[in-house]
């Protein structure tokens, strides 16, 4: 009885994943890359991030706010570590809305790098209305937000694909593998060349989803290089301190005659 | 405390201790007599102290740079995790401490249902346990809500709504605690306040909790009295101390992999998304600790007796002491109640695991079966069970076990040594 | 027991002291080091303040770090008075050639060395602030010239971006 719960045990355990995604709406189990930043070690791929800030700011940014990023994070390390001039001449280019000055009137001005993104529209009904009626979620999380996590942003973007038999759409509204559901209210964003990279990285649809969601992944979790690094040295210090003890434990009880 | 009288060796100690006997206590604590044949599972007393801790201090971090406001909350939280200095792992410490937590008291208080450690005369370890187990859970609740992400606010409008399946004033107590007519600002206020208090409250129990521990004593393996001090004893100082410190460390090595290499894997994604009272998720669970009765809560078709039967499922353990009269403690000697054990512990892990499901078709009906047999175990099996079971030959002490029919592999090493 | 035996009993426990200390102290430094300012607070560095409407002899005050920051146009009288003063005097001897790249203008932080008040402007025994909290005297350079506070109000970083704006930090 014993043996079975515990294997009983694992079972739930192993299917501890299963059991939160589970979901009564169908969607294609999403596909993976191969992401850098997974792993033990894993560390974010800086061209990546910068490719990517590059398809979010020119495709994405045009519906979605990022607004708990600042554009400081750019250039902080474990990001796409722009330079902090870069970060300054990114900044520049996005107006902000500041003030009251002495006159007690507010006022535009450029952006600086301790500003947060500037959101694309006011506020969320405004951008609700512009997008028929599908709020367009703010990103600066969604990698963390959803189920399936960078695999799922990923498969997603590159999931557009014609209805099949029997599935009628309405007006703005597209077919999407991965989306439960299948139906999602944005227009296929990425086609191939809708970015030019700097880097002369060929801009195919793969490309710029594995860019582009690598850099909201990096959004969602800004200090997941540190924490790996600091993880590293944190477990491998228990380890030791457990041998340690172990060793005084024996030593101790050594003075007993009896079991640890 | 019925230590000999303690008599410090310095001039000062002596003038302290006379006035304050806090040399007493420590050197109570430091000699306190423990059964040298703990195994492992004993540990985890020490462990909880420890996740106690470390929760209340982060928690107060935390409490410094979180702002409780409907409409700030949310990027507080991510502030947290941007900005603050290690803010970051500040805050996976507290959310994967709270599973930590509840993984240990589990763990705890299924070790006490395997050796009989709530029976006569530790009735009231017992129950202050249980009044913690279900602080726990209500600080657990309310700390959830705090991030006022979607999972938050529905988890909080579900929880509170519990309530209004008491009949007449029902309604008028969920408004009550709402503090206006939906979960709101007013809301997320008063359970900061509460969740920030209940830690202390919880404190202030262990202490009562130990208290209530050093009166008869720790039980133990085989689940016999012992004279104390004597040589089935150690003092709990450096013995127990260590032997914890190394379970702890241990612990702290799978927590520690939590914090750092998959910190939101027992959360929830949707508590990623800010709170909007215009859209519920497609699934709402609560967190994994909670499980077990927020199935016995579905499987009740009727909203008041599903509640009842939920707080029911809670209570029944508190009284537990009285239902299982067997005087032999450890399952150990009792070969039925052990079969039992297990099927319990199997059941609470079903119950866990179709809390997460859907509440429809065989994961229904699972639950159902599940749920009754939940209440069999304690109200019928273990009072019958408590009458003709019959029971193995007991040692008389740890040291010099009588042997007799069926014998635990920790009995047979004890012998072992002995010869 | 032999001697052997107890030295290495004595290694495993101070080794595991010694491993243990370094433990606790790596875990308490985050908890310690999370009420320093934040990222987002050392982020905001500069203000730029518009100065073409300030006379001579006017002061303004701006905020800045939640500090407030004077910038005083000084007269020719002032500079002068602030130049031609015996360094060994003062208490915290510096230069106001140090303290005021361009004489004419005077920025500094507008609190006092003391206990953090903030001085009142052309009061004093030397014409220049003087604080009411504990009663120290500055004189036209912001120099503690008599009183409780130690030392001289700080300059803090600044230049000026063009003859009209000042960018302070």
């Amino acid at each position: 009885m014993k043996k079975f719960v515990i294997i009983f045990f694992f079972l739930i355990i192993s299917n501890l994943t299963s059991i939160s995604s589970f979901s009564a709406e169908k969607a294609a189990k999403p596909m993976s890359p191969g992401w850098s930043f997974k792993g033990f070690f894993g560390t974010f791929d800086r061209a990546s991030l910068q490719r990517g800030y590059q398809v979010y700011t020119e495709v994405c940014a045009s519906c979605h706010s990022m607004k708990h990023l600042s554009y400081r994070n750019l250039s902080q390390p474990g990001g796409p570590e722009f330079s902090k001039e870069q970060v300054k001449i990114i900044a520049s280019q996005f107006e902000v809305r500041d003030g009251p000055n002495d006159d007690g009137e507010m006022f535009d001005r450029p952006a600086r790098p301790s500003d947060n993104f500037v959101s694309p529209y006011a506020n969320d009904k405004e951008a609700t209305a512009a997008n028929g009626g599908a709020y367009p979620p703010d990103m600066s999380v969604l990698v963390k937000a959803r189920k399936g996590g960078a695999d799922y942003i990923y498969s997603l973007l590159l999931g557009y694909d014609e209805p099949p038999e029997g599935i009628s759409l309405d007006d703005g509204v597209y077919y999407n593998k991965y989306m439960a559901g299948n139906k999602i209210k944005m227009s296929n964003p990425l086609s191939e060349g809708i970015v030019e990279y700097a880097d002369g990285t060929k801009a195919s649809e793969e490309q710029m989803a594995k860019d582009v969601t690598t850099f909201l992944s990096w959004a969602a979790e800004p200090h997941l290089e540190e924490r790996h690094k600091i993880g590293f040295r944190a477990i491998i210090y228990l380890i030791i301190i457990t041998i340690l003890v172990y060793f005084s434990m024996k030593k101790i009880w050594s003075r007993v005659e009896s079991e640890v | 405390m019925s230590d000999h009288e303690y008599t410090p060796s310095s001039k000062f100690g002596k003038w302290f201790n006379d006035r304050l006997p806090l040399l007493t206590l420590g050197k109570h604590l430091t000699d306190y007599p423990t059964p040298k044949n703990l195994n492992y599972w004993w540990t985890f007393g020490g462990i909880l102290t420890f996740c106690l801790i470390t929760q209340i201090v982060t928690g107060l971090i935390l409490a410094m740079h979180y702002v409780a406001h409907a409409d700030l909350a949310f990027g507080s939280v991510e502030h947290i995790m941007r900005n603050v200095n290690y803010g970051w792992l500040i805050r996976y410490v507290h959310a994967n401490g709270a599973s930590m937590f509840f993984l240990a008291v589990y763990i705890h208080i299924f070790r006490s249902l395997y050796y009989g450690s709530y029976k006569s005369p530790r009735e009231i370890i017992w129950i202050l346990g249980m009044i913690i187990y279900i602080l726990m859970m209500a600080a657990a609740f309310m700390g959830y809500v705090l991030p006022w992400g979607q999972m938050s606010f529905w988890g909080a409008t579900v929880i509170t709504n519990l309530f209004s399946a008491i009949p007449l004033v029902g309604e008028s107590i969920v408004t009550w605690l709402w503090g206006g007519y939906s979960v709101d600002n007013p809301t997320l206020t008063r359970f900061f306040s509460l969740h920030y208090l209940i830690p202390f409250l919880i404190l202030g129990l262990v202490v009562l909790h130990i208290w209530a521990l050093h009166v008869p004593g720790n039980n133990n393996p085989i689940g016999i009295d012992l004279k104390k001090p004597s040589k089935d004893t150690v003092p709990f100082h450096p013995y127990i101390v260590i032997k914890d410190l190394f379970a702890l460390l241990i612990f702290l090595i799978v927590f520690a992999f939590f914090v750092f290499y998959s910190p939101n894997i027992l959360g929830h994604a949707d508590n990623y998304i800010e709170a909007n009272p215009m859209v519920t998720p497609a699934h709402i669970v609560p967190e994994w600790y909670l499980l077990p009765f927020y199935a016995i809560l579905r499987s009740v078709p009727d909203k008041l007796l599903g509640v009842i039967a939920m707080f029911g499922a809670l209570f029944i353990l508190v009284i537990l002491p009285w239902l299982d009269t067997s005087k032999t403690r450890s399952a150990i000697f009792r070969p039925l109640y052990k079969q039992f054990y297990w099927f319990l512990v199997a059941d609470v892990l079903i119950l866990g695991y179709v809390g997460a499901m859907p509440a429809e078709g065989i994961y229904l009906l699972v639950a159902r079966v599940a749920t009754a047999y939940y209440f069999a175990h304690f109200l019928i099996i273990l009072p019958i069970l408590s009458r003709k079971e019959k029971v193995l030959d007991v040692p008389l002490s740890i040291t010099e076990p009588v042997l007799g029919g069926a014998v635990s592999a920790s009995a047979v090493r004890q012998k072992k040594d002995k010869l | 027991m032999s001697e052997k035996k107890v030295k290495r009993r004595e290694f495993i426990f101070t080794a595991t002291y010694a491993v243990g200390a370094v433990g606790v102290g790596a875990t308490i430094w985050p908890l310690i080091d999370q009420m320093n300012p934040d990222a987002s607070v050392k982020a905001l560095a500069s203000t730029e303040v518009d100065i073409s409407n300030v006379e001579k002899g006017q002061s303004i005050t701006v905020l800045w770090r939640g500090k407030p920051v004077f910038i005083r146009r000084r007269t020719e009288e002032e500079i002068a008075k602030a130049r031609d003063v015996n360094l060994d005097e003062l208490k915290h001897p510096e230069k106001d050639e140090d303290r005021a790249k361009d004489p004419e203008w005077l920025v500094m932080l507008g609190v006092c060395t003391h206990l953090g008040c903030v001085p009142l402007g052309d009061k004093g025994e030397y014409d220049g602030w003087f604080c009411p909290c504990h009663g120290s005297h500055y004189d036209t350079s912001g120099r503690i010239r008599k009183g409780p506070a130690p030392t001289n109000m700080e300059v803090p970083k600044y230049e000026f971006v063009n003859s009209n704006i000042i960018k302070i930090g």
